[in-house]
């Protein structure tokens, strides 16, 4: 492949910083060490973060968000795993709609599910409930979680299982043995990215979410709403830091191309 | 009693039908091949016999058994499949120590199993890579192991060799020859080579579009082809119009201006099959078929030629002797003996 | 001898509801969780609504009368779609250069560069969009200071709670989407191919116009798709750059919910933004499949 000509290259960088630059700009504000919002700083200081302490709400969001995070995020895997293998092993009529309608999440618009689940849920007397919140997400993460799913079991040889049961093993030994351990890297990428997701949400959250049951996104817009001070600057910086290092850790074991876009990029 | 027997075996998907009747008995320690150009149901027989597929119609007999009441991970066959499928998790000694294991063979005999089973095979030092550290061919004998290793009634090779490149294919195909003869396990190889089919079998069953065209010996099929088909597939062979006629007694094949004394020929219209091994070069002559050479080849033991004729292109063969040969443009004749030339009406 | 055993048949499940039993679990909790709220939204739109009687569960016409008559509702459909069709052509200009570069560059700089790239798409939003808001406003306002200072402009330009600032954070969030789509697309190439162009002789403005650029549109326009139905339904980066004034369908939507409890209507507006852009949508794909067949194989 040719290389790119500087022409190309000042292009790129302009693209880089363009793409950074709301990032890092929010990261920096963080360690003001004035009272106010101010860039760029004179100084650093960790004042800003030590506030969150002052803030039990964003606490408290943090942690309803990785709960919630993790919970939706299993049962959606959970109930993905048997449609991923329904859909990538068996011809049936109707395996083609049924596969849009576990993907149709990703094509409504997320206000649109916030305005439906806001709706049923107090229709039903779950309005600002965590269960309701759980539900919810279940819905929203499980095309991320049933694609990458779906990818592993279409991606390994049957043929491996007919060899594995010519030599002997029985249904629950092929499951155990080979079946798994082969779609497990799938399955474990397809959590990571619906907890991921999950995580960030904040279309539809903000209308099923009561006081008590914000996630911190929500949590974090609501503040903004009102003002923009340097607190939510650190929040955000330290949410940005800890998705930083679980986005090398995940590129590292499965590719950030192929976890968010269903293409292996190159290894 | 032989050893397998399929019997009217079919199978059919809606209308279309895969295989149609099928009936073969195969002896103890065999080398059967199922040869066809693809879709001709071999691939299919095949799964039949492992269990992937149940058959529509039919029954599969091992010894005397029905083997069809039996469940597919209960059949005891080796199964050596297109792709390898080896476990891409497993090490070489794993994936064939997997089927000892099902079989609840304790530890120490299943060591020395593997052991041998992977020397057998000629991969003794690899047993701890895993199968993306091994080549085409490496893999191919570590599936080979691990099928032959349970000590199978019968190995299913499913087209095991085909992707492999030219030479190693041959190199493989001897050894595989010499493993079977070794270890004496009946062998049912599916394949769409016929050189392949031809020199490892002791027999071939030649199927097309789901029906068996031939069951013979290989020489016996290639020299005797019950069908223009198998004549067609096995080998090359030349294929012309000519006429049959009776006189005084014994019935005259023409092809142009030369002619034979064919006994099985029917008087009329007739068209001739003749192998291009077995057509030699001549002197022009009036009574002689002619021809005008348009290439030869050179393929090292022999030469290839293609020569226009009134018949159409003709295929000859010679075997490089190391004399002179005709070259491009030349006038020849083509001899042949009626008894090497298989004569059916047009 | 007979056929295979009968025995043995019966015992197993029927084959062909296997996949369904399989799907059993996900289909009951999307028929149960997706399916009927969105009926219900549906419905809801047709309800009345009064400040005091709150939400009757009858059917009428009352709310999509309103959409259809009242300007107002016109004026902010315009402006979302305007939106998003500012927002699809910016990140298909810069987004499309950006994927061919990435894809000339060698490793590892490329891993590297994707990782910048598509990194921000694991960050939330909320956080994204408030970079941009420090960028465009009060005392961290860098975007025009630094214009200020290259004497770009001679006097401060206002991005926050501008259409023009919507459409740049939102370009920046949904950036990715078409740089994928792009990447997709030239990843399918035969990198050959731009050596056969060269061997007979074209030049490489001629190479990018003529051999790579017309086997990358099906990419962009599927790109353009995902991006324009994403800006479209934006809600969190036009409600926080756009404040309370400026007002797209997503943040119409909320209000109604939120603040007027208006439900009924809110629901009309979002319901006839997802049959707009389900519409879109479908018609899109559709062109692309059929402009682009041989192409995309």
């Amino acid at each position: 492949m040719s290389r790119n000509g500087p022409l190309a290259l000042a292009f790129h960088a302009a693209f880089v910083v363009f793409m950074l630059a709301p990032i890092i700009v929010v990261c920096i504000v963080a360690f003001t060490p004035e009272g106010y919002l101010s860039f760029p700083t004179h100084g650093l200081s960790l004042r800003w973060f030590r506030a969150i302490a002052d803030y039990p709400e964003f606490i408290n969001a943090f942690w309803l968000s990785i709960g919630l995070g993790a919970l939706s995020a299993t049962i959606a895997l959970a109930v993905s795993v048997p449609a991923a293998l329904a859909i990538a092993r068996h011809r049936f009529a109707g395996r083609e709609a049924v596969g849009t309608l576990f993907m149709s999440p990703l094509m409504i618009p997320n206000v649109v599910l916030g305005i439906a689940f806001l709706r049923f849920f107090t229709e039903i007397g779950l309005g600002g409930s965590f269960t309701g919140l759980v539900l919810a997400h279940i819905i929203f993460v499980f095309p991320y979680a049933l694609r990458l799913t779906l990818a592993s079991a279409t991606g390994m040889d049957r043929a491996i299982e007919q060899a594995a049961i010519s030599l002997g093993a029985s249904e629950w030994t092929l499951w155990r043995r080979i079946t798994v351990p082969l779609i497990l890297p799938g399955l474990v990428s397809g959590w990571a990215l619906a907890f991921i997701q999950s995580f960030d949400e904040v279309t539809m959250t903000v209308f099923v979410a009561a006081p008590g049951t914000e996630t911190l996104p929500v949590r974090m817009f609501l503040y903004i709403q009102d003002n923009i001070d340097p607190l939510v600057t650190s929040v955000s910086a330290s949410v940005i830091a800890i998705t930083a290092l679980a986005l090398v850790a995940l590129d590292r074991l499965y590719g950030l191309e192929r976890l968010l876009s269903g293409h292996a990029g190159e290894r | 009693m032989s050893f397998l027997e399929l019997h009217e075996l079919t199978k059919r998907y809606g209308d279309h039908t895969a295989v149609d009747r099928l009936t073969l008995s195969v002896q103890q320690s065999e080398f059967v091949s199922l040869l066809g150009p693809s879709g001709c149901g071999k691939t299919t027989t095949l799964q039949m016999i492992a269990g992937f597929v149940a058959p529509s119609a039919g029954a599969i007999a091992l010894a005397g058994r029905d083997l069809l009441a039996v469940k597919p991970n209960r059949r005891g066959l080796g199964v050596v499949f297109q792709s390898y499928a080896l476990f891409p998790h497993m090490t070489a000694a794993q994936n064939v120590a997997f089927g000892l294991e099902m079989q609840g063979v304790g530890r120490t005999e299943r060591d020395k199993r593997v052991v041998d089973a992977l020397a057998l095979v000629g991969l003794s030092g690899f047993a701890d890579r895993h199968p993306r550290r091994l080549s085409g061919g490496q893999q191919q004998r570590v599936a080979l192991a691990r099928a032959l290793v349970i000590r199978p009634h019968i190995l299913l090779l499913d087209e095991p060799l085909s992707n492999l490149d030219a030479k190693l294919r041959e190199e493989m195909q001897i050894e595989l020859r010499t493993i079977q003869r070794t270890v004496g396990t009946t062998t049912i190889l599916v394949t769409h080579d016929q050189a392949e089919a031809m020199a490892l079998s002791d027999r071939i069953v030649i199927m097309n579009h789901s029906r068996v065209e031939q069951i013979a010996a290989p020489q016996h099929a290639y020299e005797r082809p019950a069908t223009p088909f198998v004549a067609r597939f096995l080998g090359k062979t030349n294929e012309l119009a000519g006429s049959a006629r009776a006189e005084g007694g014994e019935t005259i094949v023409t092809i142009g201006p030369a002619r034979w004394s064919h006994s099985r020929a029917k008087p009329g219209p007739i068209i001739a099959a003749v192998r291009p091994e077995k057509i030699a070069f001549a002197a022009p002559a009036a009574d002689r078929f002619a021809g005008v050479v348009k290439t030869r080849i050179f393929q090292g033991n022999h030469w290839l030629y293609r020569v226009a004729t009134s018949a159409g292109d003709i295929f000859v063969i010679r075997q490089n002797t190391g004399d002179d040969m005709p070259a491009e443009g030349e006038q020849v004749a083509l001899v042949w003996r009626a008894e090497d030339m298989t004569v059916r009406g047009a | 001898m007979s056929g295979s055993s009968k025995k043995d048949r019966t015992r197993r499940l029927a084959p062909a509801a296997v996949p369904w039993l399989l799907s059993l679990p996900a289909l009951a909790l999307f028929a149960a969780v997706l399916v009927i709220p969105l009926v219900m939204t549906v419905l809801l739109s047709f309800h009345d609504w009064s400040q005091y009687g709150g939400i009757k569960p009858v059917f009428i016409l009352k709310n999509w009368r309103e959409i259809w008559s009242d300007p107002y509702y016109a004026e902010m459909f315009l402006r979302t779609f305007r939106i998003a069709v500012l927002v699809t052509l910016t990140t298909a200009f810069v987004g499309a250069p950006e994927a061919y570069i990435l894809n000339r560059m060698r490793p590892p700089w490329r891993g590297l560069f994707v990782l910048v790239l598509l990194g921000p798409l694991l960050i939330s939003v909320v956080a994204r969009t408030l970079g941009w808001a420090l960028l465009f406003g009060g005392r961290t306002g860098v975007v025009n200071e630094a214009l200020l200072r290259l004497h770009v402009i001679s006097a401060p330009i206002p991005f926050m709670f501008t259409e023009t600032g919507i459409v740049i954070a939102l370009a920046h969030v949904l950036m990715p989407f078409m740089v994928l789509a792009v990447w997709a697309a030239l990843q399918r190439l035969d990198p050959q191919i731009e050596n056969a162009a060269a061997s007979l002789g074209a030049g490489h403005l001629t190479i990018l116009r003529r051999v790579i650029l017309p086997q990358i549109v099906p990419g962009m326009l599927s790109g353009g798709i995902i991006v324009f139905a994403l800006a479209a339904s934006a809600f969190a980066t036009p409600a926080i750059i756009g404040g309370r004034r400026l007002k797209v369908a997503a943040t119409l939507a909320y209000d109604e919910f939120l603040n007027t409890l208006n439900w009924p209507l809110g629901a009309a507006v979002a319901v006839l933004l997802l049959a707009v852009l389900v519409a879109i949508v479908v018609a899109a794909n559709r062109l692309i499949e059929r402009r682009y067949a041989e192409v995309l194989g």
